[in-house]
């Protein structure tokens, strides 16, 4: 039982480290051979296979985006361009709705989150020991292929809505505006004196709900997707307990996934509903 | 899980991917949508004034008919009428032209007559002068047929 415990748990650490490539204690740059290694190396490591995956899915995006945009017309639609132009005009929908101001980066902005999104949440249906399996058999022992079940790729664009909404809301309302904005609310006095007051308490608000967007735009999605990974992994185990849980463990595996299916587009509509509601926020005077 | 360099090459592939979509799908797949969009607006458009022309078409044809109509009523009466004449003129020049002829037949008849008369009445006379020298040359009895002869010309 305890080298079936070790097993179990060592099973979900393999798949749980990322490939990391980075520099080695002893000074050499390399491929991270456990989590400790990763771990040691600190700030200056990237995530081979999130990086990989994720340019991947974005260049695929990308790749299809421009073969439909290159051939687009304003005459009958085909398939492809039928399925793109009902993307867009979803996206485009959802920001009419949302968005209130006049900004051409916004729809652009929630197609490539939405779809970026939503490809790296797929990956999560590719059953968990496929493409490690593969991967290993060509030499690489750690691959995690679901991007967003990395807080790296989740902050990463969290960072990047979280740097515009700061680059508009100083644009719009200018620094003074966007200073009164952070210190003048949600308390305020006709006192001068007390006004003055306030100003701190007001900041220490105002500050945290302002942070709190994007860790929480970042940590939402990341979470979800890592639990749902983490139960994909734990259903996996199931497959190494006999015949009955192994089968049990496939209906869990497919009902499961199915379910998934929901919570992948649901995360990558939230995420992209809340940049287009943070980037109305930073454009809306108050 | 650990937050390493990773982060800055998300956020840099992130705002590669944003600007990329924005540069080259976004824009040209929202300009066709547009375009079509307008297209299909002008197509209604023109469906509508297509439709109105067609009414005012219709409208104007149904104008010409009833004009058409009105003017061959017309032609037909007239010409209704014309033949009429016409038979009316033809009738009488008949008639005139007959009661001429008629007429004309009469005066020759009567001319020939007259003229057939004097002649019978001539050779009557002649017939009778001969006759009498005939019967004068057997006998001489002129009292015996005076009577005779005075008869037939009388008859005559």
């Amino acid at each position: 039982m305890a080298g079936d415990t070790l097993t179990s748990s060592e099973y979900i650490k393999h798949h749980l480290t990322n490939l990391t490539y980075g520099q080695h204690a002893d000074g050499t740059w390399g491929l991270a051979h456990n989590a400790a290694e990763a771990k040691e190396m600190g700030f200056w490591a990237i995530h081979v296979d999130t990086m990989f995956w994720s340019i991947l899915l974005g260049g695929l995006f990308i790749y299809f985006g421009k073969k439909v945009a290159d051939r687009v017309s304003s005459g009958v639609p085909g398939g492809l361009q039928n399925f793109a132009e009902w993307l867009v005009e979803f996206i485009d929908n959802s920001v009419r709705g949302s968005f209130s101001g006049r900004n051409p980066l916004v729809a652009p902005l929630a197609l490539t989150i939405f779809i970026w999104i939503f490809l790296q949440n797929l990956m999560d249906l590719v059953p968990v020991d496929v493409i490690p399996y593969l991967a290993g058999a060509i030499g690489i022992h750690f691959m995690k292929v679901v991007p967003s079940t990395d807080p790296n790729a989740t902050f990463g664009m969290a960072i990047g809505v979280f740097m515009l909404t700061l680059y508009y809301s100083i644009k719009i309302k200018g620094v003074g505006g966007f200073m009164g904005e952070l210190t003048l609310q949600p308390f305020s006095s006709d006192n001068a004196i007390v006004k003055l007051l306030f100003i701190p308490i007001n900041f220490v608000l105002e500050f945290v709900s302002l942070i709190a967007k994007p860790i929480s735009l970042a940590l939402r999605l990341f979470g979800n997707m890592y639990a749902g990974e983490m139960i994909f992994i734990l259903i996996a185990i199931m497959y190494n307990a006999g015949v009955v849980l192994g089968l049990f463990g496939g209906v869990l595996q497919l009902g499961w996934a199915i379910f998934h299916i929901l919570i992948i587009t649901l995360q990558a509509f939230i995420f992209m509903t809340l940049t287009i509601v943070y980037l109305d926020m930073a454009h809306n005077d108050h | 899980m650990n937050i390493n360099l990773t982060l800055i090459g998300q956020l840099l592939s992130f705002a590669v991917f944003v600007w990329f979509t924005m540069k080259f799908v976004w824009t040209p797949i929202m300009g066709a949508l547009d375009t079509r969009r307008k297209e299909i607006a002008d197509g209604l458009a023109a469906a509508e004034h297509g439709q109105h022309e067609q009414e005012l078409a219709k409208e104007r044809a149904k104008e010409a008919i009833r004009e058409a109509k009105g003017q061959a009523a017309e032609i037909i009466n007239q010409a209704q009428k014309r033949a009429s004449e016409i038979v009316d003129e033809s009738k009488g020049s008949a008639r005139s032209e007959s009661e001429r002829i008629l007429a004309a037949a009469q005066a020759e008849i009567e001319q020939e007559t007259n003229r057939a008369r004097e002649q019978l009445r001539q050779q009557v006379a002649e017939l009778a002068v001969l006759g009498a020298s005939k019967i004068l040359r057997k006998e001489i009895d002129a009292a015996a047929h005076r009577d005779i002869v005075e008869q037939l010309a009388q008859q005559i």
